[in-house]
């Protein structure tokens, strides 16, 4: 029986996947962006039970829900097929991101609000899960002899295009209506406008066929019985699962997160770099390196999938110190001379009671603080913010913050100065760009040949849950963790502004030691067994 | 190559309680150290989730180590039909 597709049928298969698989990475990545807001609007002000959800959402989704999702959305898809779980999971993803975009304010339905948002964000982790092991077994099935890697690749850029995507919507929606609308009602636009691409992805996903493999198998009457049971208790499956997870898939989970995500964050809070500019590099970095996922997941079809993967993690263990240095050695302001300086506007002054922050006072200039100062009784700090722009084009807040004590005869205490809110001059703005663009060409090594790599590695009838498990793993718990462990490094003696680095730098270097060692650069031709 | 793939599935074996027991100290560490209330159940929390996914993989690093061992992985298979 001759399952090779035509070109013009793969295209379409190819399109329906990557456009379902980009639409839940699209919900995915916007709760995160709009975090801030999201906590603000329906989680309460009281700072510490806000803190316990957010913990539940933010761990629980990534960490726990998430390869849950791989184990039951896996297991369904080697039951019943591809088709109808992938449809599945796109409409809990849709379904609940638009839910919580309907979801009242905490002022108006109180700790509802917030539980409502935890258990919708569970749905949305459960529903990535199940999702990316279905598109991509989806189109490699459909995907003709050394072709499969570069017809995978365009699921590979979905997660990146999603990012894309919901940083756009937001910026777009954000620009339409103003900052102050946004904020009030505006942030709810990016999750209703999901309903509209996840039916149209419905619709699209609908008129798809079942992949000819898992129909074959089921008229053949050969698909498993116990999904479960053959992926992880038989051991010559549960060896491959093992090797997927350590060889493969957690050094690309931990380069996937560096490239995308913590070096936003760090560019944003270390380098305190602006907020809209930080965002700009990323969208910069991205929209050049897209394109190399199809590039590096074709080249696996000639050259074998181990070594592109493994030289990104190589790259990223050699580079990534290198790479935040220099982050951070061009944002480092703090020897500005004299002659660098074309302008430095009036100071702004804020004075704040100490113990007593209802009592903010916003004053204009540096006299009429003195004089206020006086009048007060008790302990304040005075934060006075200058922007220094130079001749290069660049800028910068500096903010001094000072102590007076309503003992005059206490000195005043002087906080170190911090420098934030940089804009960067032109070249070095371009710079930073090519930095991401790196790290990001760095991610379409590892991530580009991956789904071929992981179908490849399982037979067809437990492939969905064998690869979706080691694939949530490495992407979810090992990436995820990259704030929270970098953080954690960052809390030991001695560490720098660059400890975090170690532990994606960790990670990479061990599963390219076990990837090199232990993988096999032979690609089977023949995924229809 | 062989001998070195066995020889490593020591290291992979050790690298599983190792890493778990210093993922249990850092735990008790940051969770004695937050400060009591609702920072220290929160810290607690979300250790608590660390800990919880982290074990079955350290146990899967031993599983993979001992695979190692004994030479499971000496020569992949080819096909699916030898799995």
């Amino acid at each position: 029986m001759n399952h090779e597709p035509k070109t013009n049928n793969i295209f379409k298969v190819i399109g329906a996947s990557s456009l379902g698989t980009l639409i839940e990475w699209y919900d995915f990545y916007i709760f995160g962006s709009l975090a801030t807001i999201i906590g603000s609007q329906l989680f309460p002000s009281d700072a510490g039970a806000s803190a316990l959800i957010n913990t539940l959402a933010i761990f629980a989704a990534g960490f726990i829900v998430r390869p849950f999702g791989a184990l039951v959305f896996g297991r369904l898809g080697d039951l019943i097929g591809r088709k109808y779980t992938f449809l599945l999971t796109l409409v809990l993803m849709g379904g609940s991101t638009f839910l919580i975009g309907l979801i009242p304010s905490y002022q108006s339905i109180g700790y509802a609000a917030p539980i409502l948002v935890l258990i919708l964000r569970l749905i949305q982790g459960l529903a990535l899960g199940g999702e990316y092991g279905g598109a991509a077994t989806y189109v490699a099935e459909h995907a003709p002899k050394g072709k499969r890697g570069f017809f995978t690749s365009w699921i590979q850029t979905t997660a990146t295009l999603g990012l894309f995507l919901s940083l756009g919507v937001i910026v777009i929606t954000k620009n339409i209506i103003g900052a102050e609308q946004f904020a009030d009602w505006g942030w709810r636009v990016p999750f209703l406008l999901s309903i509209v691409l996840i039916l149209v992805s419905v619709y699209i996903r609908m008129k798809m066929h079942e992949s000819p493999l898992f129909s074959k198998l089921k008229s053949e009457g050969n698909i498993s019985k116990n999904p479960l049971k053959e992926s992880f208790s038989k051991k010559s499956n549960f060896k491959m699962v093992l090797l997927a997870l350590f060889g493969a898939a957690m050094g690309q989970g931990v380069v996937w997160y560096t490239g995308q995500f913590y070096a936003q964050s760090f560019i944003e809070n270390t380098c305190k770099v602006d907020f809209n500019d930080s965002r700009y590099m990323l969208l910069w970095g991205i929209a050049f390196a897209t394109p190399f996922f199809v590039v590096f997941g074709a080249w696996s079809d000639k050259v074998g999938r181990k070594w592109i993967m493994l030289t990104g993690m190589l790259l990223g263990v050699l580079c990534y110190r290198p790479i935040y240095q220099e982050f951070l050695d061009r944002t480092d302001v703090s020897n500005v001379t004299p002659s660098e300086i074309k302008e430095v506007s009036a100071p702004t002054i804020l004075r704040t009671a100490i113990h007593d922050a209802a009592h903010t006072v916003d004053l204009h200039n540096a006299s009429t603080a003195v004089k206020t100062i006086k009048h007060e009784s008790g302990d304040s700090l005075v934060t006075t913010t200058t922007i220094v722009s130079l001749v290069d084009g660049s800028s910068f807040h500096k903010v001094q913050v000072d102590t007076l004590y309503a003992d005059a005869s206490k000195a005043i205490g002087h906080a170190p100065v911090l420098y934030k809110d940089k804009k960067l001059a032109s070249n070095d703005f371009w710079v930073f760009v090519g930095l991401i663009f790196f790290q990001v060409l760095l991610v379409t090594m590892v991530y580009g040949p991956i789904a071929a790599f992981l179908v490849e590695l399982f037979p067809t009838k437990i492939r969905y849950t064998s690869m979706s498990l080691p694939y949530h793993i490495g992407n979810g718990v090992f990436g995820g963790l990259v704030p929270f462990v970098a953080t954690l490094i960052a809390s030991f003696k001695g560490s720098t502004p660059l400890s975090g680095l170690w532990y994606p730098i960790g990670i990479a270097a061990l599963c390219f030691v076990i990837g090199t060692i232990y993988l096999s650069n032979k690609r089977d031709e023949n995924v229809n067994d | 190559m062989k001998a070195l793939k066995r020889t490593l599935g020591i290291v992979w074996i050790l690298l599983g309680p190792i890493s778990t027991i210093f993922m249990f100290w850092q735990a008790w560490d940051k969770i004695s150290t937050a400060p009591a209330g609702i920072d220290q159940t929160n810290t607690a929390l979300q250790w608590g989730i660390i800990l919880l996914i982290y074990l079955p993989i350290a146990a899967g690093l031993v599983i993979f180590g001992k695979y190692a061992l004994a030479g499971e992985f000496d020569e992949l298979p080819t096909n699916s039909e030898e799995l």
